[in-house]
This record gives structure tokens, sequence and C-alpha cells, in this order.
């Protein structure tokens, strides 16, 4: 797919960079003109259309499914059920040997098995030549069960959780001293039992698929963050060859981690085209989107804090139980942030899961981090109301020199700065400490600070880069682009690295016939992409020195890599040089192409031996005003500033634009989302976007974000991902700020009225 | 959606001519009607729309009061300038109400017809009395944050969702209504039902009756008035208690008072008890609480919902307390 | 099957549908205009925002038989500064709420000169506060909000 780019001055010179500017969204042209098509949005000739029929219970046996009436329906086209169904083959295991093995959003083989394991379920799905049709006869399909005894209820079930397990780049525990007998003797204690409900990514876009099949080829239109997988995934169901699978992907309208994995729709719009023998496009509805896609898993953390009258913390023990599902779903890193913030000589970690008859739980924006912090900020701050300190001050009286668990080195941490820049900007000082104190008319007013902390990771990330005789070139690597302004930024990394106008190179994405890149997670894309880039410039550079090691004339010869400069078109070595079409001309050649290759091994290896001496983290400093109404208790956010430590900011405003996004979503999560799940049978009782409350435009105020814009020299550009750092800490800065205007500290989320009154 | 036959009637009597029998719906806006029938909750097997009558003005009244069409839209009414200045809490309930583009399409005849926002109603797999008669109720055991705490019974707990209808119950309006047998006038009070033991039914309205218009008695009281909505977000979501109250002071004695609650019960509740405890007493915040927590004393709570007795005494206070401040 | 006609951006198109065809879903899958988008179909998200007769709806909870003979403007018919003054404030991420943001934002412009109120209107104008509350009915899950703010009042101011 390509990409018309947005008008940019064209620039000479060296010194002008694109990295770094604020340039307008490449795609956005194609968003606001409606020309941008999502998955649901191709059409095909004889298209048909499916609907899925959602289980009613949450665990059991079906024991017949009647399709009569369905099937009467005019315009019906098939019912697909396990009785009568080709069956899938099963979900591989889950190796970490393929991690493509990873993407399975559920263990279930839908259609292949009689048995339910969570509320919501599909158990058939109706395929119709109208997309009314087929949801009308679903409605008329009466499947039977023999109920199974469901447990469901993370707080009755927490008893059962066993420890997680950590992984590669995620431990799940740490102990260091004493830190319950440090907490015992402690003179300031906090000792607090947050619980944090299930979230939904809630993605405008529902997840879409449209499925054709030709002969054993497989071209699948897809609303996913993770193209590349997705592939491998569809051709191990499906039996057929992997380069026989296309996923196309050019526009996903959101996705937060609930596109990260393949879901029962994905699945179920293919196997339909498979049995109807008709291209099929599957548009789950919102309801079925709760149904069918994971959430954020729900929790109950303790976090408990001892201090000495310094306000030095003495303990730290923050323990967390929260869920997966019967069929699948992971712990999450909920004390993650914990590890890493604050220095103590006495430390305790413990994450804990319990399995419950629900739909797995899934990545939603920084997983674990966003409610583990949520605890852990709230917990600290109520600790400096005990300690009578400020805040700030307490933080950052504790912000270690190394690692507080693993003593490895804090590389580029900055957020002493942010706090600095932060408290100043926002006006810190004019805030009266005590509870209650401050008014605006008759609201309440409080402040309320948090830290922000999320990993910094990257992935291996293939890129070619053709380069054509007129000098213009086109970047090619799958990654996926769903608002977080991936295409931009790798164009005008690309522009940077080759040395030539933005508006001459083209940027391709979205497709899984591009080199492979990894999923849109864990705000891993930009730096990943970025060191593809490089890498591909290099070896351009290398093959373009290569060829002009033929031609006679010219000053390039015989140079070193080292020695020359991409810029103004082509390369250069001081003064002396050749743009590209002189190269290529000279050459004979129309284009060059070259391809950077990451091993994964290798990369594994390194990255593993690198988090052995270093922690590397995106951080910042979330300073939150809330107004609170004395009489009904309403809560509004009234303002808010972020100081964001994120290393080198590629592009100023999609950058803002992802921090403030974050932001927007811990409000929510802050004040009013929240999953409801009937504890009598594990149904979502709010699967609509009317009950389950995002927020809107009239609950988000003007949001200031600051990046202190340093490169961290050990990664790619000095760049670190921006997508989900600015979720974590959003909650707790709000309670906080909560606490401040009331003198109430919720522990439980959200922050409804209720909770206040 | 069902399938159903589409009818455009070209005037009232073909209207009400179509609505005879059973399985039939008159269609305003669909903002309600529409979504109802996609979830399969409503199932006509006629739609009748209206909109293409002629009842979408709003007309002076001899009395001094308006009559509103029924086919007015919830924005036009919003916006009218004789509604804005003589009573400023219907304009007040209709903006608070969904969105804006919902107010464009939606008709006052819907919004007096539009049903319960329950979650046990809109989900089939639950039991619902309302839906389906006979089948229990699971809000009583579930999520009943948003249930009502006025007037329910053993066999429904859900809330009338209309913003508009709780100013109108405060206004005494005057509902017009056509049927086989011609018009009759209903008034807000008699409008609504309480669920009882037939939630099921949920208005005074006979099969194929018609809403025409909305009648506004004068009500000079009223021009001192206010919508107070309290909800989850800023906007764009339904009352957890919402208050709409008028108030007259004379020489410092309360004269007239209206006071009507939404969000608390299965129609919109006029607050009759609050408001007897008030005229002739002293406009002052303790009067204000007393009366408002003597209307909730009869409230039937649960864990979900307990909370919403005390933000209605909270709402009601701070409403009348706000009106309060500009003695006439 | 009922005929009906409508003047979609400008041109008359007439086509069958039966009455329980949604506007959105006659304008996406009969008409292949698919920017006005599927973000819940029940009203609840704003992202299927069209404009009729120049007046905002959500054309999810429309009968498109109830807009026969009416004149419909989806994003696709729209030509306004907005648009790029939405790209320049970047008042949109994954762009799937934009066509309806920005279909919301014409209407409501409109409204608000035809002196329409809102729930906060007082006396200062199409402010933060004003824009806000008058397009709440648009959710946007990636939180471009403050962009849309800003675009609208580049082009209004
Ligand atoms: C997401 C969302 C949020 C909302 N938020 C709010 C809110 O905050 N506050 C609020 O008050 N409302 C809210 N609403 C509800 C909205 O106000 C109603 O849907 C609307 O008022 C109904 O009017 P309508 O003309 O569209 O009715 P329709 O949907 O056309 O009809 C509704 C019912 O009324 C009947 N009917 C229509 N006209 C007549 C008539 N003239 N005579 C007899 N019967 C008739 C219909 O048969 C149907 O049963 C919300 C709706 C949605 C979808
Ligand atoms: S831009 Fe993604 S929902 Fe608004």
């Amino acid at each position: 797919m390509s990409i018309k780019y947005a008008e940019t001055e064209p620039r000479t010179g060296t010194t002008e960079k694109y990295v770094g500017q604020a340039i307008d969204r490449v795609d956005g042209p194609a968003k606001t003109t409606g020309e941008a098509r999502y998955a649901a949005e191709y059409p095909y000739p004889g298209l048909a259309y499916a609907a899925l029929v959602h289980a009613t219970i949450p665990h059991g046996r079906i024991t017949g499914i009647d399709t009569a009436e369905a099937l009467a329906v005019r315009g019906v086209i098939d019912v697909l059920t396990h009785q009568n169904t080709r069956p899938m083959k099963p979900a591989p295991k889950v190796s970490f040997l393929d991690l493509s093995t990873l993407v399975a959003g559920t263990s279930v083989n839908y259609l292949a098995t009689d048995e339910v394991l969570w509320n919501g379920q599909p158990v058939a799905v109706v395929v119709a030549e109208t997309p009314e049709t087929a949801r009308y006869a679903a409605s008329l399909v009466r499947p039977s069960y023999e109920e199974l005894p469901a447990a469901v209820d993370l707080a009755a079930e927490q008893g059962n959780a066993v420890p997680q397990k950590g992984n590669l780049i995620s431990e799940a525990e740490a102990t260091k001293g004493d830190a319950p007998a440090a907490l015992a003797a402690a003179p300031y204690k906090v000792d607090l039992t947050f619980t944090t409900p299930p979230h939904n990514h809630n993605a405008i876009e529902p997840h879409a698929t449209t499925a054709v099949w030709d002969g054993d080829r497989l071209t699948v239109h897809e609303a996913t963050q993770n193209i590349t997988w997705t592939r491998k995934h569809l051709a191990q169901r499906f039996e057929v060859p992997e380069r026989n699978v296309r996923v196309l992907s050019p526009y996903v309208g959101g996705g937060f981690g609930g596109k990260g994995s393949v879901w029962a729709g994905t699945l179920l719009a293919v196997l339909a085209a498979r049995a109807t023998g008709r291209p099929v496009r599957l548009a789950l509805t919102r309801e079925g989107v709760y149904h069918t896609v994971g959430g954020r898993t729900g929790s109950i953390q303790r976090v408990a804090l001892g201090a000495g009258a310094d306000g030095k913390l003495t303990a730290v023990l923050h323990t967390t139980v929260s869920r997966t599902g019967r069929s699948g779903g992971n712990g999450e890193p909920i004390t993650a942030g914990t590890r890493h913030l604050y220095a103590a000589p006495n430390i305790h970690l413990r994450q804990s899961t319990v399995r419950l008859d629900l739909l797995a739980n899934t990545f939603m924006r920084a997983p674990g981090e966003s409610i583990g912090t949520f605890a852990l900020e709230s917990a600290v701050d109520e600790l400096a109301w005990e300690l009578g300190l400020d805040p700030v001050e307490l933080r950052l009286l504790n912000e270690p020199d190394r690692d507080p668990v693993g003593g490895q080195r804090l590389a580029h941490r900055r957020l002493r700065e942010a706090y600095a820049l932060g408290a100043e900007r926002f006006g810190w000082r004019e805030r009266d400490p005590r509870a209650g104190a401050m008014r605006d008319g008759r609201w309440l007013v409080g402040m309320g600070v948090a830290t922000a902390y999320h990993p910094s990771l990257r992935m291996p990330a293939n890129v070619t880069i053709r380069l054509n005789a007129d000098g213009t070139a086109v970047v090619r690597c799958g990654l996926q682009e769903m608002g977080m302004g991936t295409a931009t930024v790798l164009g005008q990394m690309a522009a940077d690295e080759l040395g030539v106008p933005l508006a001459s190179v083209r940027v391709e994405y979205g497709d899984s016939d591009l080199p492979v890149a990894p999923g849109a997670g864990g705000s891993t894309q930009t730096a990943s992409a970025a060191a593809g880039v490089q890498d591909a410039a290099a070896k351009l550079k290398r093959t373009l020195l290569g060829l002009v090691r033929r031609s006679p004339g010219s000053p390039l010869r015989g140079r070193k890599p080292d020695e020359v400069e991409a810029r103004d078109g082509g390369l250069y070595a001081g003064a002396a040089g050749q743009t590209y079409a002189e190269i290529l001309a000279a050459a004979g050649r129309d284009h060059v192409e070259v391809e950077s290759k990451a091993g994964m091994l290798g990369f594994m290896a390194r990255t593993l031996r690198e988090r052995r001496r270093w922690v590397r983290a995106a951080t910042g400093a979330q300073f939150c005003e809330v107004r609170v109404d004395p009489d009904t208790m309403e809560v509004r956010v009234s303002r808010w500033l972020g100081v964001f430590d994120v290393g080198t900011v590629i592009n100023a405003r999609t950058a803002a634009s992802q921090l403030r996004g974050g932001i927007v979503m811990g409000i929510g999560m802050a004040l009013s989302e929240q999953t409801l799940i009937d504890h009598r049978n594990g149904r979502i009782m709010n699967a609509s976007l009317a009950e389950y409350h995002v927020p809107v435009h009239a609950d988000i105020p003007r949001i200031d974000v600051h990046c202190l814009n340093e490169p961290d020299s050990g990664m790619p550009l000095g760049l670190r991902g921006v997508g989900e750092v600015s979720i974590t800490g959003a909650a707790a800065a709000v309670a906080n700020a909560v606490r401040h205007a009331t003198g109430k500290r919720v522990l439980d989320l959200p922050i409804t009225l209720d909770k206040l009154l | 959606m069902r399938p159903f036959a589409y009818v455009k009637a070209a005037d009232v009597d073909e209207a009400v001519r179509a609505a005879t029998g059973p399985g039939v719906k008159f269609l305003g806006g669909g903002t309600n009607l529409v979504d109802l029938m996609r979830e399969g909750i409503e199932r006509p097997d006629t739609v009748v729309d209206v909109t293409g009558l002629p009842f979408d003005t709003i007309e002076e009244l001899p009395s001094g009061g308006l009559r509103i069409g029924a086919l007015v839209r919830n924005s036009a009414l919003a916006a009218d300038a004789r509604v804005r200045t003589r009573y400023p809490m219907v304009s007040q309930a209709l903006l608070s109400g969904a969105s804006a583009q919902l107010r464009n399409m939606a008709t006052v005849g819907g919004n007096l017809l539009q049903r319960t926002r329950c979650p046990y109603f809109y989900d089939h797999a639950s039991a619902c009395n309302k839906r389906e008669p006979g089948a229990g109720c699971d809000a009583l055991g579930g999520f009943n944050r948003s249930t009502a705490i006025l007037g329910v019974s053993e066999h429904c707990i859900a809330a009338h969702p209309s913003d508009l209808c709780v100013a109108l119950a405060a206004l005494d309006a005057i509902v017009e209504v056509r049927g086989q047998d011609g018009t009759r006038r209903v008034p807000m009070a008699d409008f609504h039902r309480l669920p009882g033991d037939t939630p099921d039914i949920e208005t005074a309205l006979a099969p194929g009756e018609l809403v025409t218009a909305v009648e506004l008695p004068p009500a000079p009281a009223a021009a001192n008035s206010r919508y107070r909505k309290v909800r989850d977000r800023a906007s764009y979501a339904f009352a957890l208690v919402s208050v709409a109250a008028a108030l007259e002071v004379r020489d410092g004695a309360i004269t007239d008072v209206r006071l009507a609650l939404g969000g608390v019960a299965p129609k919109p509740w006029r607050a009759t008890e609050a408001e007897r405890l008030l005229l002739g007493g002293p406009a002052d915040e303790g009067a204000f609480r007393r009366a408002a927590e003597a209307e909730l004393a009869s409230a039937t709570t649960r864990d979900g919902n307990a909370f919403k007795a005390r933000l209605a005494v909270a709402t009601i206070t701070a409403t009348l307390r706000e009106l309060g401040g500009t003695a006439r | 099957m009922t005929e009906i006609r409508m003047k979609v951006n400008g041109s008359v198109e007439s086509l069958d549908v039966e009455p329980w065809v949604s506007l959105l879903d006659a304008l996406r899958e009969r008409l292949g205009l698919t920017g006005p988008k599927k973000g819940c179909d029940q009203g609840a998200c704003g992202a299927c925002t069209v404009l009729a007769d120049g007046v905002r709806i959500n054309a999810c909870l429309a009968l498109a038989v109830q807009y026969d003979g009416r004149e419909i403007t989806t994003i696709e018919g729209v030509t306004h500064p907005l648009q790029e003054a939405f790209v320049r404030n970047d008042g949109l991420q994954c762009g799937y709420c934009t066509p309806g943001q920005l279909c919301s934002a014409i209407g409501m412009l409109a409204e608000y000169e035809a002196g329409m109120p809102s729930a906060v209107t007082g006396s200062h104008g199409l402010d933060d506060a004003e824009i806000r509350e008058r397009m709440s009915g648009n959710l946007c899950r990636c939180g471009a909000y403050n962009g849309i703010v800003d675009a609208i009042k580049e082009v209004s101011g």
C-alpha cells in the first residue's frame, strides 16, 4: 500500500533534519477525506457477510444447535456450527522458539468443539447475502447447553491464585532484605489494598476481517496490530504455505493491544469463506468485540510502604492478584514499576494469577504498569500525607542511583529533571498542602502528581530501501499504523538517513508481503524501525560505494563508508560527491535495492546481555488538577501537565498526540471506565459504548505535554517508544488530586462519585 | 432486524388507522426504536413513520402556555426562545440529554416513549420482566447502580431514562393523545406507570394511540427554573440522578415550587412530598434538605444504588439553593 | 423493497432498500461510501455522523427509507477548511472517528451560527468548553480531543 505525503517543503543542506520536527502526519489527507479504507471496507464481487452467535453460559457443553429458523430466512447462505464444519487445525502450542505462537488470542478451536469456556464464546456463524440478514438470522440460532460450574469472580477466587512465572523480559517477583520485618518496624507506613476493574480497549473501529480464498491462496483485509504473526497463524490453522497468505492492514482504526492477537472473528471469517466458497466479511458488533476480544484483567493489589522520619523508604511491598482465562491469557507485569522506581533496602514483590471461566485476558495499553502504577503511586502519595511531606519531594528523596532490585545501572534516567520542570510549569508551589483547602468558587480544587514508567524495548525489524535513478526512494517495512504516526516517522527517519527530501520518500507498510517487522506492541515499533532504517541506509551506502568503484571519474571512488555522508540527494565526501541519480546513471542502473535483516537469535542474546547491565525505561512526571463538586462529588479534570523523558522525539506532533492519548485513556481509567462482569454468570453487562464510559470531549481539558528530548545513547537515534508511558501514573495522579481536594483516598477504580459521597 | 412493513403516514387519520391491530410501532426519530429493533427487543410487524405529520410546531396557547407538537425535534425545542425564557428547565433538560446528533433526530413523542436503559432489559441472555413478562428480574441481584429506588416493585427496578420528561413532570404538562376514538388529554403524572406486577406496561397509552402534542401550562415560577443532571461523564451519559426544579420566593417564603427527579424511579418522579413541605416555608438550605430527605424516605435501595438516595438529597438541595438566590 | 431517491454528495441516487436497512448501511454497503464509519451501530459513538440537509445526525439509527427525498452529505462530499486544520493540529490518530468528527464539526458550526444553545452556553462565545460540549457526541478513543478542539477553533475564529 502506498500513501501520499502531505505537502512538505523540500530541504537542502545537511543541518536541517526531518527527525525532531513537528511534521503533519502523512496519512492525514486520506483520513480526513474518507479515502482511507479500513478492513471492512473492501468490496468484492459475491461478497457474503458473516455474523456470530455467542454462548450465553460461562462454562459447559453445547448439547444441540437448532438452526432451522435461521436457515429459513431468505438470503441466508449457511449456518456453520461444530456439527457441520470442517475444523481448522488447533492453535499451535506456545513456544519461545516461534514467537508467532503467542498470537492466538485463545486456545479454543472454534466450531470444532462443543465445549464452552466463557460467556460470549462464538458457537455458530451465520453467512448471508446482506449484513442485516446475517445479524438477524444469528439471533434465531438456538443453541442448548449443559451447564458446568464456573468461577468468574476475581475477588472470590483470589485465594486460588498461584504465583506467576516470569519470562525473559519481565520478572514476576523479587525479594530483597526482609520487607515484612522492615515494614513492621517502620515509624511511618501505609498498607493499602487497591482494586482495579477489568477494562476493554474500545478502539472505535470494531474488529473486522474481509477474507478471500483463491484456491489455496488467502487474502485477508484485517484490523490487526500484527500482520506477520497473523499471517503465520492463519497459514498454520488453515494448512496452507505461509507465502500463500497475505494480510493487508494499511489502516487500523485503533488497537491499544486489542488487535495484537488473532481472535475468533478473524479465524471464523476465513473459515466461513472456505466453507461457503465466497469472499466473506465479518465485522464484529460492538457487543461482539466485548465477547470475543479479551480485555485488561482486573486486579487486587496490596502496596505497603515503610519509611523513616526522614522520608527514606525502608520497606516496599507490592503483591498482586490478577486473572487469566480458562482458554488463555497471561499474567501482567503489574509490579514492574515498583521494581524500578524507588530505592529501598527491603523489597518484596509478587504477582499471582488465578484462572477464571472468562474470556482470555490480553494486553491493553501498558499492560501491568498502567494498573500497577495506580496502586504504587497512590500509596506513595498516601505515605507523603502520613509523613507530612510534599509528594514531589518524597519521590525525589527516594530516587535511586541504581536499580533497586537488580542493581543494574539506570540508563539515562531523568525523573528529577522531569519533576523539576513539571513542578515549575504546573505551578506546584501554589498548591496549598492541606486537604480540601483550595477552592474555585464552590468547586473543591485538588492537585496530584504521580510517576510514569514504562520499559523501553525494541525488536528486530527488516527494512528494504529501493533507490530509484530519479533520486526517489521506496522504504518497505511490515509495520502497522494505527494512528501512532508510524508511517510518518518512518519517512522522516529514512529521508534523513538517505539525505533526500521527505517528498521523495515513499513508505510502504501494513502488508505481510513486506519485510518482516514486529507487531505494534510494547512501544517498540519506532525504535525497531529506526535501527532497521539505519542498517538499510548503511548497506545502501556500501552498495553505492561498490558501484562507483567501476566509474573512473567518480569523486567517491575508493572512499570508505565512514568518510562519506548522505545528504542533498547523494553521497558526499566533504564538498565532493555525486547525487544518487548520477551514481546510478554512471552504473547504468535504474535502481538499487538493499535489505537489512536482523537475526532474531543474535538480537535476543544481545538484548538479554544488555538487560543484565542496564535498566532502560521511558519515564515521566504527571501533574493533574481536579475540581470536585462539593454537593454531588462529581470529579472533573481541569488541568494536566505531563513531562516525559522519551529520549529523542522524532516527530513532536505525533509524539505529543500519543502521549495525550495515553493520558486521556488514563483519565478514563481513573474516573469512569470499567467492564461490568456479572458474578453470577460471567456475562459482560455493559458491552456497549453507551454504558462503558470512555472519556468524551467534555471530560478532557487541555493537556500540556512536554518532552525533555535528550537522546538516549543506548537506543537507535536516541529514541524510546512513546505509546504507553503516559497512561502509567495517570490514574494515580487523578486519585491523588482527588485525595487533595476531598481528603478521601479512593482505593478502588474507577473513582465514581458514589465512592466520594 | 426482524423484517417489517414500513408505512409512511400521510395524515394523522392514516397513522391511527394503520396502527390498529397488534405489532404496530410508530416511528419518530428512530433513535430508540431502531436500536431496540436491531437488538431484537422491539419486534414490530409494521412500522408507521409519523415524521411526515404536521405536528412539528410550537404554538402559544390562549392560557399563556405552549403547545408543542409531538414531532418537534429535541434540538428545536431546546432552542426555542419562548421555552428558554419561560421554561428554562425544559431546554436545559433536553440539552443535557444524549448528543447533538441524537437531539437533531429525536422527537418529543419518541422521547416520552423511550424505554429503559437497564442493562438486563437490553441483554437477551438475562431475565427481564419488562422484556419478557414472568421471566424474572436479574437486575435485583445484579448490577443495579443505574436502577431506580423510588416507586419500584419486586418485579422491576428499571429507571426511566428521559431527561425531558422530568421537566415535563415538574411542569404538570399534559400529553395530547389521538386514538381511534378521538383525542384525549393525559396529565403527565398519569402518562407513565409504575411497574407493579406488570412492568411491561409502561404508559397510559392504549395500543395504537399516537402522541400528537404536549402542552405546557403557564407557570410563572418556571422562569426561575433549572435542570441539574448528575452522571458518570461530563456529557453524553444518562442521569444517575437529575433534578428539575422551579422556585418562587416572596418575602422569604416559598410561594411556588416544582420539583421532579430523574434517574431514581421507573417514571419521571414528581417530588410531591418535598413540594408540600416546602410550600409556604422558608427558602433556606435546612428546609431544602429536610424536604429532600422526606421525599427520599420511602426509597428502596440495593447495594449498587443506595448512593442515589444521598445523591438525590444533595442534588435537590444544591439545585434549590441555586434557585433560591434569585428571590422574586 | 422500497425505492428511495436521495441526493448524496450532490448526485441523485436511487436505490432499492428493505425497510430495515439503515442509512449507514445503505451508504456504506450499497453506495460504497465508506467514509461514514460504523463504530457501535447504537448511536453511542458518533463515527457514523453525516449531514442530512445540512443537519448532523447519526446514520446508524436512521432507517434509509425515512430519508427518501433528502440530501445527504458524507465526508466524501465535504470540502472544508476543517479538513486541513485537522491535519495541521493533529486532530486525528487512527482516523476512524475522523469523518464523523468532521461532519459533526461542520454541523456544529452551523448550529452555533444559528444561535442554538448547548448545555454550557454562557456569554463567552465558542470557547473550548462550548466546543467540547457540542462535540461530545463524537468519541475519539485515540484521544485526539485537544487537536480537534484546536482545529475547530482555528477555523471558526
Ligand atoms: C447513545 C444514546 C444516549 C442517549 N442519552 C439520552 C439522555 O442522556 N437523556 C435522554 O433523555 N435521552 C437519551 N437518549 C434517548 C433519546 O432521547 C431517545 O432515543 C429519543 O428521545 C427518542 O425519540 P425518537 O423520536 O428518536 O423516538 P423513536 O425511537 O422513533 O421512538 C421511540 C418510541 O416512541 C414511540 N413513538 C415515537 N413517536 C411517537 C408518537 N408520536 N406517539 C406515540 N408513540 C411514539 C415509538 O413507537 C417507540 O416506541 C439517548 C439515546 C442514545 C441512543
Ligand atoms: S482518531 Fe482514532 S478514534 Fe479518533
